[in-house]
């Protein structure tokens, strides 16, 4: 077992994201000592949900006043970590201010980063670390021969599980220095997309489109059938580039990873980028008129067929099916 | 002003990828290009310059044996010069390092604005940016769908989880553009010709006084785990009736 493993959390609302606790649980297992990094939330009020996941002690950054995080954050772990000696590693989250802390955090500290991680364990005290290239075709295993170790994890690549006793963490207020000043960027306002249902990756159930929908206004479909089967909307990196729909749908190596109970793909490819961020679906339905279509490769059931024609009758059947 | 361009000169990923199974890196195909995800890096910042009159884009490059092919793309979309630093002491350089050679040569240009794509394609790590900026102390605006200079303030729409935040700070910054955000330009056959004669400067790791050490290493590269293909059904007209079935089976329905 290592020392002490470092987790960065990330605020959602008025609690944290889900990938915080699973990088909880992957830091169970190789440290003994697990410190929570705390910002833009209120550090007493999830302190509970932390200790669950076997959390030792949770230094809170407090409000980030309207900047954006990374430098503070950054900043402040390069304190704790100089400070409080013994840690041995960080894990973030492959998210856009995961990245952003662990960029600047690295250096501060002089240390490498291994990113996109989907596996991290500790051997006789070095730390292997898992991560898929090509598509998701090979599995790489690295290691770090620095003395603190910066990793970034692709969230869902653990399930997040609660610790067996939960623990009783300290909180530690930590205020940044005034040197970050300079280097801070400033959020001037902020903008949600609408969207219906559950998020993206919480969803049990992701119905995506692609290119072979032939226009954005058959997104709709998919928009439908999701809203019938209580799941998520999801796309292709191809019709994300068109403008069909927001970045925040696209699943993949670029976009998001997700790991419902299923995955309805419709008219794409399936493309290596784009099954990486899907292969770990519990079941695989897709839809594609081309019957040698990668995706039909990995899917449960392929219906190989013209989806316009389809999805209108695949949705009056679950309407009726529901309504019954 | 200045705004320096970090273009990645890639292998070709339409063709097939491998890792050389002794030295553990990406074994590279012959030609290289310049990253999809830089040319609208390229875009931006030409459109930039042309906004503010007068304004100059170098870009900027690390890649083995003085690689020039992929930058020369980006000369020819009307990129004034470019800077490339080649050295065996970077075979198997790791994001940081990288970003140390970058931020380097930015302060050698003296360039006032760093654009990057977030991530490449063949590492993308998607570190490199904000490792950038806080070598030389400046500003991430990281993420970027959407650019704005005002005098010398950025105002950038940055990508979040649900929509999207308008970030701003004062030049001199990073910023890291995402792909889709402008359409690149092709190179006219006029800017093909004259990209010929633009000056390419080729530094070593010694021009730029770093020290380079690279502590992560590859262990293994194994096939990952395969999903099997399952059930595969023609759609004569009642599809539907077999996902009904699927569903009813794995209890969506
Ligand atoms: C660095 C990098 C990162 C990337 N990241 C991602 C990522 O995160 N996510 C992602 O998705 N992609 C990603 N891509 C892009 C990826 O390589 C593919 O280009 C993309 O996934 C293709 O989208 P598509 O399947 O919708 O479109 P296409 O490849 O155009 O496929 C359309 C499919 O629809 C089928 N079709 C056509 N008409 C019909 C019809 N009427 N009915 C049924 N089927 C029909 C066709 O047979 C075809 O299989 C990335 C690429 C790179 C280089
Ligand atoms: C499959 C694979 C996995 C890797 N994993 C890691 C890892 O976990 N950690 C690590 O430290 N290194 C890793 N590397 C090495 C890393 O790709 C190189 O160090 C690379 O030079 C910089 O990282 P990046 O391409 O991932 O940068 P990113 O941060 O993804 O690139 C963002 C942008 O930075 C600019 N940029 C990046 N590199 C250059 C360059 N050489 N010249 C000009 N501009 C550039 C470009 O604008 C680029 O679009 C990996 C490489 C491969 C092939």
């Amino acid at each position: 077992m290592l020392n002490n493993c470092v987790i960065v959390t990330e605020p959602q609302g008025e609690g944290l994201a889900p990938v915080s606790f699973e990088l909880a649980t992957i830091a169970r297992t190789i440290a003994s000592k697990v410190t929570a990094v705390v910002f833009g939330v209120d550090a007493s009020s999830v302190a509970a949900s932390l200790a669950n996941y076997g959390v030792t002690e949770i230094v809170s950054l407090g409000d980030t006043d309207g900047h954006l995080p990374a430098v503070m954050v950054a900043d402040a772990m390069r304190d704790h970590i100089q400070s409080a000696q013994g840690t041995d590693v960080v894990l973030v989250a492959q998210s856009y201010t995961g990245r952003d802390v662990l960029g600047r955090l690295s250096v501060l500290l002089d240390a490498p980063v291994l990113t996109n991680a989907v596996g991290v364990r500790e051997a006789d005290g070095s730390l292997e670390v898992e991560n898929l290239v090509f598509g998701g075709e090979k599995v790489v295993t690295s290691t770090i021969s620095a003395p603190i170790r910066l990793i970034a994890v692709r969230p869902k690549s653990v399930a997040a599980e609660p610790a067996v006793a939960a623990s009783e963490p300290q909180v530690q207020q930590v205020s940044p220095s005034a040197d970050v000043k300079a280097n801070r960027a400033v959020i001037v306002s902020s903008h949600v997309e609408e969207r219906q249902g559950p998020k993206l990756d919480e969803a049990e159930v992701v119905v995506s489109g692609g290119r072979g929908l032939g226009s954005a206004e058959n997104y709709r479909f998919i928009e439908e059938l999701a809203g019938l089967l209580h799941g998520a909307t999801g796309a292709s990196r191809a019709i994300v580039d068109a403008g069909w729909v927001p970045y925040a749908y696209q699943v993949g190596q670029t976009g998001k990873t997700v790991k419902p109970n299923l995955y309805l793909a419709v008219g794409i490819s399936g493309a290596t980028q784009h099954m990486v961020g899907m292969k770990g679906a519990k079941n695989i339905i897709a839809i594609n008129k081309d019957k040698d279509a990668p995706i039909l490769q990995i899917a449960d059931l392929g219906i190989v067929g013209d989806a316009q024609k389809l999805l209108p009758r695949l949705i009056e059947a679950v309407r009726q099916k529901a309504g019954a | 002003m200045k705004i320096a361009v970090c273009v990645k000169q890639i292998s070709d990923p339409s063709e097939p990828q491998a890792i050389d199974p002794t030295t553990m890196r990406l074994t590279r195909g012959s030609k290289a290009i310049l990253d999809d995800s830089d040319a609208y890096g390229v875009e931006i910042a030409l459109r930039l310059a042309e906004a503010g009159g007068g304004g100059e884009v170098v870009l900027i490059s690390m890649a083995p044996n003085q690689e020039v092919q992929g930058v020369r793309t980006g000369l020819a979309m009307g990129a004034a010069s470019a800077v490339v630093v080649s050295d065996p002491l970077l075979a198997g350089a790791d994001a940081l390092t990288t970003a140390k050679v970058l931020a380097s040569v930015v302060q050698r240009i003296g360039a006032d604005f760093v654009i990057a794509a977030t991530e490449s394609t063949d590492g993308y790590t998607g570190t490199v940016p904000a490792q950038i900026a806080a070598l030389l102390g400046w500003p991430a605006l990281t993420f970027a769908k959407q650019i704005e200079l005002r005098g010398s303030t950025l105002s950038i729409q940055r990508q979040t989880e649900d929509g999207y935040d308008v970030v701003e700070a004062d030049l001199p910054a990073v910023v890291s553009v995402t792909a889709g955000v402008v359409e690149p330009r092709y190179p006219s056959f006029k800017g093909i010709m004259s990209a010929k004669s633009k000056p390419v400067e080729q530094l070593s790791v010694g021009d730029l006084g770093l020290s380079i050490s690279i502590d992560e290493q590859v262990i293994s590269v194994t096939d990952a785990q395969a999903r099997a293909a399952g059930q595969i059904v023609e759609d004569d007209g009642t599809a539907e009736v077999e996902i009904m079935n699927y569903l009813t089976q794995i209890k969506v329905l």
